[in-house]
């Protein structure tokens, strides 16, 4: 018996993730991390674990491992069905598995991203101090693939002693308040105003590193249009979680945790960090609106 | 220099040139400023993660780093032994309007600044070439690009530290290793490095 958790059936995209690792952007390294982070730290919270342990994300799809050793698990983030040797169980609570259970976490009922904790934690070695997979870099471990063992560490504490846990279904459309700027004077008059009086629709392009979405387009100023009529680039500088660049299209995209650190496209706004779990549980068709803060 | 702020807890400082961030960039990690993340771009500084950001724009109002041009004296470049090989050199002397031994002459010849870092992690951004010799990037990148491939693309030049796709132009190699995530500092070319490429025998 050891304490491991061996994928079996790893989902669409099924990564480790902590609470990321800041601090590294100057050298052009994502911050990752749990895109929900809410939903890890209460993921954590139910098994016992510290707030920053390594839990698994997954990806509309779910994912199927199975337990080495006796250990306590909890599931939350987007609603799924969580079957343990082929029963279903609770959502959103602490379930003891036995040495050699199937653990699934099934196709969620909706949102995107599950977080699947286990008492001790997902015990990858640390890179650059975390355990998140960074999907644009390719720092910390890949996305997981079947056969892959994972070493769990050992418990910190006891599991939460609370029933059931909350559920917060995000609103839909889900509005997302954001400070207008940095680079609002890269935009026409009228850009902010679009952004802010306009219905926007998730992309199915959308992935750990921007919410990538449809809708009216946020037109340039009229100072950065080249003479072919193509729109000229910012020097790079750094970009920011939750900041809504425009890239040539016009079409936005909110950053999330796997954003690239410097980009040349301006950003007309950034999202509040508060209103960012909920983009993590947004599906392709979902709706979305921009308040000012 | 111009303050914008950038959410609720960044503020982006805007400054006249390559010079003058690094300089910015090289006082704010002197001094410790509060604040998570400090992101050198080409005419920024991004602070990321900051309590309190008022505090620090009036902080940094108080600072006067060196203008543009100014080097600090006992500054040395870091050595980047390269063998002016690569596949692209013949395009880069065509559009450099001269030979492919002058496109080795001219890029060794001065000392570049790391602008920033991006795209990759450890992957620098080196400026300083004289005004002019810009470089368009390949129309399709290539699917594969080797690690320590020297390329040069606008104003840029870079060096893979990993093995990526790329549209680079590529003018040469370097077995210099440019990340290790596991080695402190995990980077050998950080924001605001002053670089001088060397030619060396293939």
């Amino acid at each position: 018996m050891s304490r491991t958790l061996t994928v079996l059936d790893p989902g669409p995209c099924t990564t480790v993730q902590d609470r990321g690792r800041p601090g590294w952007a100057h050298l052009g390294v994502p911050r990752s991390g749990a895109l929900d982070a809410a939903a890890a730290t209460l993921a954590n919270r139910l098994v016992g674990n510290h707030e920053g342990a390594a839990v698994l994300e997954t990806t509309l799809g779910g994912v199927s491992v199975r337990a080495g050793a006796a250990m306590t698990v909890a599931v939350t983030g987007a609603e799924a069905p969580v079957l343990v040797a082929g029963r279903e169980r609770a959502f959103g609570e602490p379930l003891s598995l036995r040495a050699g259970d199937l653990l699934t976490v099934g196709p969620a009922r909706w949102g995107v991203r599950s977080y699947l904790a286990v008492a001790g934690g997902v015990a990858v070695p640390e890179v650059l101090g975390s355990r998140s997979t960074d999907t644009l870099s390719g720092t910390g471990p890949g996305v997981l693939r079947a056969g892959d063992v994972l070493p769990v560490g050992e418990p910190a504490g006891a599991p939460a002693a609370l029933d059931v846990a909350a559920v917060r279904r995000p609103a839909a459309p889900l509005c997302l308040r954001v400070h207008v700027g940095p680079r609002q004077d890269w935009f026409a008059d009228e850009a902010p105003d679009t952004l802010l009086s306009s219905t926007y629709t998730v992309s199915e392009q959308s992935n750990r590193v921007g919410l990538r979405l449809r809708g009216p387009r946020l037109a340039p100023a009229e100072h950065r249009l080249s003479p072919d009529r193509g729109t000229v680039e910012l020097p790079s500088e750094g970009m920011v979680l939750g900041a809504v660049q425009v890239p040539a299209s016009g079409e936005p995209v909110v950053f999330l945790n796997d954003h690239p650190t410097t980009g040349g496209y301006p950003v007309l706004a950034v999202v509040s960090a508060a209103d960012l779990g909920g983009c993590a549980q947004l599906r392709p068709g979902d709706r979305v609106r921009f308040a000012p803060r | 220099m111009r303050f914008r702020p950038v959410g609720a807890d960044a503020l982006l400082v805007e400054v006249g040139g390559v010079e003058e961030a690094s300089a910015l960039y090289r006082m704010a990690r002197d001094l410790g400023v509060p604040a998570t993340d400090i992101v050198l771009g080409a005419r920024t500084v991004l602070f990321d993660g900051v309590g309190d950001v008022p505090a620090l724009e009036s902080e940094v109002r108080g600072w006067s780093p060196a203008p543009d041009g100014v080097r600090p004296a006992a500054e040395q470049p870091v050595e980047v032994p390269t063998v002016y090989d690569g596949p692209d050199l013949d395009a880069v002397a065509r559009a450099w309007d001269t030979t492919t031994r002058d496109v080795v002459a001219i890029h060794t010849g001065h000392e570049l600044r790391v602008a920033f870092c991006g795209f990759a992690p450890g992957f620098p951004y080196c400026t300083g070439l004289p005004a002019g010799l810009r470089v368009p990037r390949l129309d399709t990148p290539r699917t594969r690009v080797a690690p320590g491939s020297v390329g040069l693309a606008d104003e840029y030049t870079g060096v893979y530290p990993a093995a990526s796709p790329g549209g680079w132009r590529l003018i040469g190699r370097t077995e210099l290793v440019l990340w290790d995530p596991g080695r402190t500092p995990p980077a050998t070319l950080a924001p605001g490095t002053l670089v001088r490429f060397v030619e060396v025998a293939r």
